[in-house]
């Protein structure tokens, strides 16, 4: 892969990965005795190994003249891989995680990265930037240049943010296990961590501009409208929510900028709109390319992608605050949160329903291609946990919702039916175009993995409505004498079942996960043993240009 | 119309970023940007105290082992809530709070009135096996903490960078950080009477974990699960005042 890149590139990706090693150095020097240097250390390994790999190849030809009419897929391939990695890793933690739950001691006793409170944020950061934030790099270069029919403008820049985002990655999880978090929920690592995204965001901006810039196609497809917003707002809010002062640079720790209401405002504003513009506008990107792509049907309505698009960009900045209902939180603003969380349902269901509509005339399609019915699932789930969050958002409700695992519940709606599936369908169609093979190693194991995620996702969201509800109960029962029922621990007891159910229901959804890899692996040795096969099928201005847009 | 309008806006890539930056940054100005300039936003409470060096050291052990994921600090204006934990929380009682650790998800129950319900020696024996006093919890143990010595050579730094971001520490307790935090945890040592006289003298001076020969992660940690809630009696107050 190191000799697809010009001689030049390789130089630059030597002199970056150079700054790299220096920057881990002064960090494992700075910040002796503290978590930093720890933090130096991996940088420095990590960018040393990647040194020799570039040094491995430095001297080869350089590549040839005929790439520049071909797409660059090599980045776009690694980081499925890397995705799938995240996803198995994430996963297995998050029913480990889920598992404590139930059995407090199923652990390495007495060994702080192994307590709850350290491997929870491995959990979350492992699937939602890990497995959702490589897939959505991933798919975006492959929907960018499709879309636009137009190679990306260098073969370093894709590069530097896939592996420098995946550094961050590595920093951020491994930082939770030696103790290094911000305690932001889903903003957890430090100040140098998120610098160095800040650095790494730029570039896939950059890339992005630089590569619509050379489009061919008059008009900027919706797929590329979300995967902007994805890139742009997340800047914004990552910004934002970690303004923070080191304590010394030899240090990695840092305290917050804001402080309490006004910290707690920030980081619900920032929390939410992760939500929205990691969690869902990137993933929407992906279902506006793919969807269609796959069902051979062109999207339903261009006017609703227009309308939900600019609805989901204005609205959710706005929809925060529900997550400090009846707190000190001026009430005017918690007003103004639950209002505009309820508007958000127009906008959001005018996305699933866009979906849906585009598979009109391609059912029988959803009924035999599992893949596509990842993808119909997905959408399904969009719509009905943006029901569940616009109605968790009314403040009657919230009152008995939150803090509860009803909230869990919803979040893993979300995240398992709504994001996991849109990227397991949209993998299952991108892998056989990557490697060039004419369809997945097997289409009975897709079939496998589609019911063990629906059976893990429909288990797991059921165990959490059935807990939460029940804990939100239990907290507010008065009995005869006017006092409170039930201590807080007759409703820890009352969880057990459930929570049994609820890592049960993860088992089955990371077994999807393995089994998904599994075919990945098999598809890719498939393609390894047939590689003799056609070339330049695949090519910027004569091959098949992306879905057409709607409307024409 | 406004379809040819947006036909335009998809065939310029800047026009397009500007247009996201703006629509997107609304929410946000609106709703956040009012807090730091609309005075009744945060309480006044003149009684309010600075956490120690050994309190602040300990609420970062709260943040480093992840507590705050499964316990909330926030009690909200709710029957119940009140009835459970204690009088609903007040905006100022985070205002020192960098970051504010108000929580989202009650795994365990919340602990904004914690400070004071229990004895040291329960918090530790708690934090030790948390199945030795409560046989039904599923709380993790944390036994690193009290044979972890507690790291007070940079308290220092500590106070003065909480400083920088508005939390009024004075030089004279940046300059001692490293003796108050030692003395906090040792009542009879030479370096406890310092302590209340820079924090007030309703500071709580004892050995926390049981032990006060030497300062471990233990002290700090069960030093600040005292003082949760207890920096201001402004929420009792507020109480109070309503029910007059």
């Amino acid at each position: 892969m190191v000799t697809g890149l010009t001689v030049s590139e390789r130089h630059m990706a030597l002199f970056v990965l150079g700054a790299l090693a220096l920057a881990g150095l002064a960090m494992a020097v700075g910040g002796r005795g503290d978590p930093l240097a720890v933090h130096g250390y991996i940088v420095l390994a990590f960018s040393l190994g990647l040194g020799f790999v570039v040094l491995s190849a430095l001297f080869a030809p350089e590549p040839p003249e005929s790439r520049l009419s071909e797409y660059y897929d090599d980045p776009t391939r690694v980081g499925i891989i890397l995705s799938l990695a995240w996803a198995v890793a994430g996963m297995f933690v998050g029913v480990w995680v889920a598992a404590l739950l139930a059995w407090p001691e199923l652990t390495f006793v007495d060994s702080a990265w192994a307590s709850f409170g350290r491997l929870r944020p491995v959990h979350t950061s492992g699937v939602i930037f890990g497995f959702g934030g490589n897939a959505l790099i991933a798919t975006s270069f492959h929907v960018l240049q499709r879309t636009s029919r137009a190679r990306l403008p260098d073969q370093f820049s894709p590069w530097f943010v896939l592996i420098g985002y995946n550094l961050f990655c590595l920093i951020a999880a491994s930082g939770y296990l030696i103790g290094v978090t911000q305690s932001k929920e889903y903003a957890e690592p430090e100040w140098y961590a998120d610098i160095w995204l800040v650095i790494v965001w730029v570039a896939y901006f950059v890339l992005y501009i630089r590569t619509l810039q050379r489009r061919k196609e008059p008009h900027i497809y919706v797929a590329n409208w979300y995967y902007m917003a994805f890139i742009l707002v997340v800047a914004v809010l990552h910004i934002v929510n970690n303004l923070a002062v080191p304590v010394t640079f030899g240090h990695a720790k840092s305290y917050s900028l804001f402080s309490g209401v006004q910290d707690a405002m920030t980081q619900w504003w920032y929390g939410h709109n992760a939500v929205a513009f990691f969690l869902t506008s990137g993933f929407l990107g992906m279902m506006y390319y793919y969807l269609p792509k796959r069902a051979g049907r062109p999207i339903f309505s261009y006017r609703l992608s227009i309308i939900s698009f600019w609805g989901i960009t204005f609205m959710y900045m706005w929809a925060g605050a529900h997550h400090l209902h009846y707190t000190a939180l001026p009430q005017w603003v918690q007003t103004l949160g639950m209002t505009f969380s309820l508007v958000l349902l127009v906008p959001s269901w005018a996305s699933a329903g866009n979906a849906l509509a585009t598979l009109n005339g391609a059912w029988h399609k959803v009924r035999d291609d599992a893949t596509l019915r990842f993808m119909m699932v997905a959408a399904v789930f969009y719509g009905l946990s943006t029901f569940e969050g616009s109605f968790m958002a009314i403040r009657a409700v919230n009152s008995l919702s939150h803090y509860t695992d009803w909230t869990v519940g919803h979040v893993h709606a979300g995240a398992l039916g709504w994001v996991a599936m849109i990227t397991f369908g949209s993998l299952y169609a991108l892998v056989p175009w990557m490697w060039k093979t004419e369809r997945m190693y097997s289409p009975r194991l897709i079939e496998l993995h589609f019911w063990l995620a629906l059976a893990g996702t429909v288990v797991y969201v059921f165990a959490m409505w059935n807990s939460g509800i029940i804990q939100g109960l239990m907290w507010r029962t008065y009995n005869d004498s006017g006092t409170l029922a039930y201590s807080f621990i007759d409703s820890l007891v009352a969880m057990h079942p459930y929570y049994i159910a609820r890592a049960f229901g993860g088992l089955l959804f990371l077994t999807g996960a393995v089994v998904c890899c599994v075919n990945v692996a098999m598809t890719i040795r498939m393609a390894r043993h047939a590689r003799k096969a056609e070339a330049g099928g695949d090519v910027p201005l004569y091959g098949q240009a992306g879905a057409a847009q709607a409307g024409e | 119309m406004k379809e040819f309008f947006h036909r335009k806006i998809e065939r310029n890539a800047i026009g397009f970023v500007l247009a996201i930056v703006g629509v997107a940054s609304i929410g946000g100005l609106v709703e956040i940007a009012p807090l730091f300039t609309i005075h009744e936003t945060v309480e006044e409470a003149p009684d309010m105290r600075l956490y120690t060096p050994l309190e602040l050291a300990g609420r970062n052990i709260y943040i480093r082992e992840g507590c705050y994921a499964c316990h909330s600090q926030m009690i909200r204006t709710l029957r119940d809530e009140v009835e459970r934990y204690g009088p609903y929380s007040l905006a100022v009682e985070s205002k020192y709070d960098h970051p504010m650790l108000w929580g989202s998800k009650r795994t365990g129950p919340d602990l904004a009135r914690l400070g004071g319900k229990y004895s040291d020696a329960w918090h530790v024996a708690h934090l030790m096996n948390p199945r030795d006093v409560v046989p039904e919890s599923v709380m993790p143990r944390y036994g690193w903490l009290k044979r972890n010595a507690l790291r007070i050579d940079d308290l220092g730094e500590h106070l003065a960078a909480q400083r920088d971001v508005g939390v009024p520490y004075t030089d004279a307790m940046i300059e001692n950080a490293v003796a108050d935090a030692r003395g906090q945890a040792n009542p009879d040592g030479p370096e406890a009477g310092g302590v209340a006289e820079r924090y007030g003298e309703a500071t709580n001076v004892r050995a926390f974990d049981g032990n006060p020969g030497t300062l471990t992660e233990m002290d700090a940690l069960v030093a600040y699960l005292q003082i949760v809630g207890q920096l201001t009696q402004a929420a009792h107050q507020e109480t109070a005042a309503k029910e007059e």
